[in-house]
């Protein structure tokens, strides 16, 4: 019997990297700005994404958007509500959404038809950071409503995000949050990064968010 | 818990390059992995014995390197290793520091096999 050290030296998550970049390939050269939605579970994706969709529609953007989920299509229906081509990733399972599984739900849609497609993923703040979708932006979303210290507890997925966004700020003051302590966490573990402070409710940062996401497509 | 996941991904792929090495059984698997990269060593342990069962892995150790962060800090041009995942900050400098080098890897590094007899 003879043993012997083999080198190998490659991803773990190669197949996944693989696809994603292939993804990306695709979404940049049809021009389609692609964001990646990640948070806990109750955060709001939803709510946040609805007023998105409605009022990119209104200012005339075409938008579709891609959602995550264990089991329902709750979400989806909610979001098709806004008029916007919707479709359901079912992971069956699976605590985060993978490059194949939008590889596989993009089947038949026109990219280049599109200006905006948001992939909400499955509610996590754990297992969606390891997992590229072909993204140009990861969009870390935290709710007034989880403690302010969240971004140190989970500073993997708040590293790997490009702009983060707070919700349900209608309701900071009556819970008691301490938007300062927030924003300093979130600059700790990713400095630099853009922050917006909304409310899905009361449409307040929509403007901002809006107009940023604009700037990102030009 | 995407443990389970990752450690299907590494046997999967531990299967593919014993293609070269037919009947070999493997003994040691090695991993590096990021302290950036959201796995638990603890939970890699537990679904890498249950992913490897009945697969040539089985019985196999699992090794896993962590690898530490390292940011490059754009205020003095050094590379430093964070002390802390809760502060991205230049350990040099204590400049913020959003440039992260190193610690986010996930990777195979190699494998140790034991070769099957081959017949004269």
């Amino acid at each position: 019997m003879t043993t012997r050290i083999v080198e190998l030296r490659q991803g773990i998550l190669k197949k996944n990297d693989e696809l994603a970049r292939e993804l990306r390939g695709r979404f940049t050269s049809a021009r389609v700005l692609v964001l990646n939605l990640v948070s806990s579970p109750g955060t709001g994706k939803t709510a946040f994404l609805e007023r998105t969709l409605r009022e990119l529609r209104q200012g005339g953007a075409r938008v579709a958007a891609l959602v995550g989920d264990l089991e329902t299509d709750n979400d989806a229906r909610r979001l098709a509500a806004s008029g916007a081509p919707v479709r359901q990733i079912n992971t069956h399972g699976i605590c985060h959404l993978e490059a194949e599984m939008v590889g596989r739900h993009l089947e038949g849609w026109e990219l280049g038809g599109l200006d905006y497609l948001f992939i909400e993923n499955v509610g996590n703040l754990v297992c969606p950071s390891s997992y590229d979708l072909g993204e140009r932006i990861r969009v870390a979303l935290l709710s007034v409503t989880e403690g302010e210290d969240k971004p140190l507890k989970y500073p993997t997925l708040f590293n790997s995000a490009d702009a983060a966004v707070i919700t349900k700020m209608d309701i900071a003051e009556a819970v008691g949050f301490d938007g300062a302590a927030a924003l300093s966490n979130i600059r700790q573990i990713r400095p630099g990064i853009r922050i917006f402070e909304t409310s899905a409710k009361t449409g307040a940062g929509m403007e901002e968010w809006l107009g940023w996401l604009e700037q990102q497509r030009s | 818990m995407h443990e389970l996941s990752i450690v299907s991904s590494v046997v999967d792929s531990v299967i593919e390059s014993l293609e070269k090495y037919p009947g070999a059984r493997v003994l040691e698997v090695r991993l590096r992995v990021g302290a950036l990269a959201a796995v638990v060593g603890d939970s890699l342990q537990f679904c890498y014995e249950l992913a490897t069962r009945e697969t040539p892995l089985e019985g196999s150790r699992l090794v896993v390197k962590i690898v530490p962060v390292v940011v490059h800090c754009a205020a003095c041009s050094r590379d430093g290793e964070l002390e802390s995942l809760q502060s991205f900050r230049c350990p040099h400098c204590d400049e913020p520091a959003a440039d992260v080098r190193a610690g986010r890897e996930m990777e195979i590094e190699a494998i140790e096999i034991e070769e099957a007899e081959v017949k004269p």
